[in-house]
């Protein structure tokens, strides 16, 4: 009875988090639990993942709404600096950090124009991106277009472009029973990955990688949050002085209401 | 010198003998009378005012950038966040603001439940207050679709589809709000229209109409005694005190603690754990990808619970429009004399436990998806909801209460 109760919790929750593709079902997959761990007060961090967004991602990903003038000044870089280590197609100092693929073009290249990665921290998490750039797979049904899969992104568009880096790595599954319904139905369930072909970082090396690259996205998606935490000190610093104030002033006032 | 007539020299009195600026601010505030046993319930209708000013001050800054088109939209809003001189402020202040003028109207409401304050004489005061939170939710739903994020539009699907229940003119209503075949451009610039002219009106104008009424009857008290009735030589309240310099100066300190707790969430949390701003609203309106689970923002939950508990959509609409609608009826429901709950009996305090917990537990369960157990569970507290009001004339009538005094007990 408490076997059946637990299953079917775990059921409400695989439905509720939408993941009910009977491939990937179970929401306690070791993946779904790693963290980005991330820290947008480290500006090292957020320079070197500025650079990896500049060598990697750029190439298909805009970042529309933010510009290099920008960038320079939140994370304490000069003019100089940028201009040399993250502007190569020739854009103006005050432009929007735009990819030079044409929309057109890439559409027809991967099915779908790749998306601006603008605000991708806010709308999925910096958690997802994380697990997102660390769960490609090589998968044989998808042979034909980019030959891996993702397990936070099932039937990901985008090939596996830090293949270089972090490896090719296979995804190792096991086959469980659960209750579906009336009957029963085998749910994959994903259990390990291994190294099919090591990259040039370790699997450390490759966490940090990601790590200051999420990081980077995760300042990208709201430039003014360490500004913001600073000013707010500030303010509460100053209402907390004007409560008191007007704490002891209705103290007086009320003296005489008996 | 109360009540006197001063003739003064210069520009006041100029002033004062064409306006009747100090009768104003006599019968508003310094011969005002107010009980002088108001407790931490009674802080919520100023909170309310405080956040009406404040939702008009950054809305008003808001529009000066933000542009009203499905091609804009969303983008303008990233523009406020990012190039606009404190544009993130008002932006948060507002998006936070909404959410805060819930928080408030809420308790507000509660402290009518609990002290009785919807009755006799004040049901006017309750009736426009009512129609202030009606118009509030409004507000606050066409304020949602404005960004024009993945939920505004898909929650503005779903609620303007609602409508298409209503038998027969349904699907030509939906049309008719929408302005199209589907929600686009054209609702956004309507719904704008509706933001930031025509219901803020229809705010203020209530607004006005609720403290007119609350002028004229007088405040309620946690005893709910009328405090009218035994009044000195002078005709003033034996527990009444001016509500200038008193309670605005109690008011002050209640401001300030607002504050603190609203400026918390807004430099340190803002997004408030994505129940203030949901984070698929961060991704642009797409008609072709529906969010995985639709959810309005958590000041609807529970009426979206009720929605959801009902398998017939028309049937779920009419409830969900029902729990909002008989909260106009409690000062008719409510058979009990007595006002406060300090002398009310026990069957009305178990009733109103039932119905906080159903409230809570149904905005809860709001947020969540509509699966197996907690479709039962939404169902059970929808019936406690409807029996809470429904049998009120029924369990008030017999209520065992207990003697009320014929003054106010303590102040605060």
């Amino acid at each position: 009875m408490h076997k059946a109760m637990r299953a079917a919790f775990l059921m409400v929750l695989a439905l509720g988090s939408g993941a009910v593709v009977a491939s990937t079902a179970g929401g306690s997959e070791s993946w779904r639990q790693w963290k980005a761990d991330n820290d947008i007060r480290s500006a090292a961090s957020l320079q070197r993942g500025a650079r990896n967004f500049v060598n990697y991602c750029l190439g298909c990903h805009s970042l529309q709404y933010i510009r290099y003038n920008r960038i320079a000044e939140d994370l304490g870089m000069t003019e100089e600096q940028v201009k040399a280590n993250l502007m190569f197609t020739g854009e103006r100092w005050f432009d929007p950090v735009l990819s030079p693929m044409p929309a057109k073009d890439a559409e027809t290249w991967f099915g779908r124009a790749p998306p601006d990665l603008s605000l991708i921290a806010r709308s999925r998490g910096p958690d997802y991106v994380f697990q997102f750039l660390k769960t490609f797979y090589v998968d044989e049904s998808r042979a034909a277009t980019t030959g891996v899969n993702n397990l936070a992104l099932e039937g990901a568009a985008m090939p596996h472009v830090l293949a270089d880096l972090q490896g090719v790595q296979k995804a190792v599954f096991v086959l469980e029973k659960h209750a579906a319904g009336e009957g029963e139905q085998m749910v994959r369930r994903f259990e390990k990955f291994e190294m099919v072909k090591p990259g040039r970082l370790e699997p450390a090396e490759y966490d940090e990688f990601v790590r200051d690259t999420v990081n980077f996205l995760d300042y990208v998606a709201e430039p003014i949050r360490l500004k913001r935490e600073r000013l707010g000190i500030w303010v509460i610093a100053f209402l907390l002085v004007f409560t008191g104030f007007a704490y002891a002033l209705k103290k007086e006032i009320w003296k005489d209401v008996h | 010198m109360a009540g006197e007539t001063t003739t003064k020299n210069g520009l006041y009195g100029w002033i004062q003998a064409r306006f009747p600026v100090d009768q104003f601010v006599r019968s508003q505030l310094t011969e005002y009378y107010a009980p002088k046993n108001f407790n931490f319930w009674y802080y919520f209708g100023v909170l309310a005012l405080v956040v009406l000013v404040l939702q008009i001050v950054t809305g008003i800054f808001l529009t000066m950038n933000y542009k009203p088109s499905e091609a804009d939209a969303f983008a303008s809003v990233e523009y406020i966040m990012r190039e606009v001189s404190w544009g993130w402020l008002l932006r948060y202040l507002h998006s936070t603001g909404a959410s805060a003028f819930f928080i408030v109207i809420y308790l507000h409401m509660y402290r009518a439940l609990l002290y009785g304050s919807y009755k006799g004489p004040r049901e006017l005061i309750w009736i426009f207050g009512m129609l202030i939170y009606a118009a509030l939710m409004a507000e606050a739903f066409f304020g949602y679709v404005l960004p024009w994020g993945n939920m505004s539009f898909w929650g503005a699907q779903v609620i303007v589809s609602l409508f298409g229940a209503i038998p027969g003119i349904g699907e030509s209503l939906v049309e008719w709000i929408r302005g199209d075949y589907s929600i686009s451009d054209i609702t956004l610039n309507r719904f704008f229209a509706l933001h930031v002219v025509a219901l803020p009106l229809v705010l203020l104008l209530l607004v006005v109409a609720h403290l007119v009424a609350l002028r004229e009857v007088g405040s309620n008290n946690p005893d709910g005694v009328e405090i009218k009735k035994l009044t000195d030589r002078d005709g003033k309240p034996l527990d009444g005190i001016p509500f200038h310099p008193y309670y605005t100066y109690k008011d002050t300190v209640a401001v300030g603690v607002f504050l603190i707790l609203f400026s918390i969430v807004v430099f340190f949390a803002p997004t408030f754990g994505g129940l203030f701003l949901e984070p698929p609203n961060f991704e642009p309106a797409n008609p072709l990808n529906t969010p995985e689970h639709i959810a309005p923002v958590w000041y609807f939950t529970p009426y979206y619970a009720i929605l959801r508990a009902v398998p017939d959509k028309l049937t779920g609409a009419a409830l969900m429009g029902a729990a909002v609608i008989l909260f106009f009826f409690l000062p008719w429901l409510d058979r009990c004399k007595v006002k406060s709950i300090r002398y009310r009996g026990t069957i009305y305090k178990l009733a109103l436990a039932a119905f906080t917990v159903s409230f809570i537990a149904l905005g809860w369960l709001g947020l969540l998806p509509a699966d197996g157990v907690y479709v039962l569970l939404a169902r059970i507290f929808t019936i406690i909801y409807f029996a809470f009001f429904l049998l009120m004339p029924i369990y008030t009538r017999y209520e065992k209460t207990k003697p009320v005094p014929e003054r106010v007990t303590s102040h605060a």
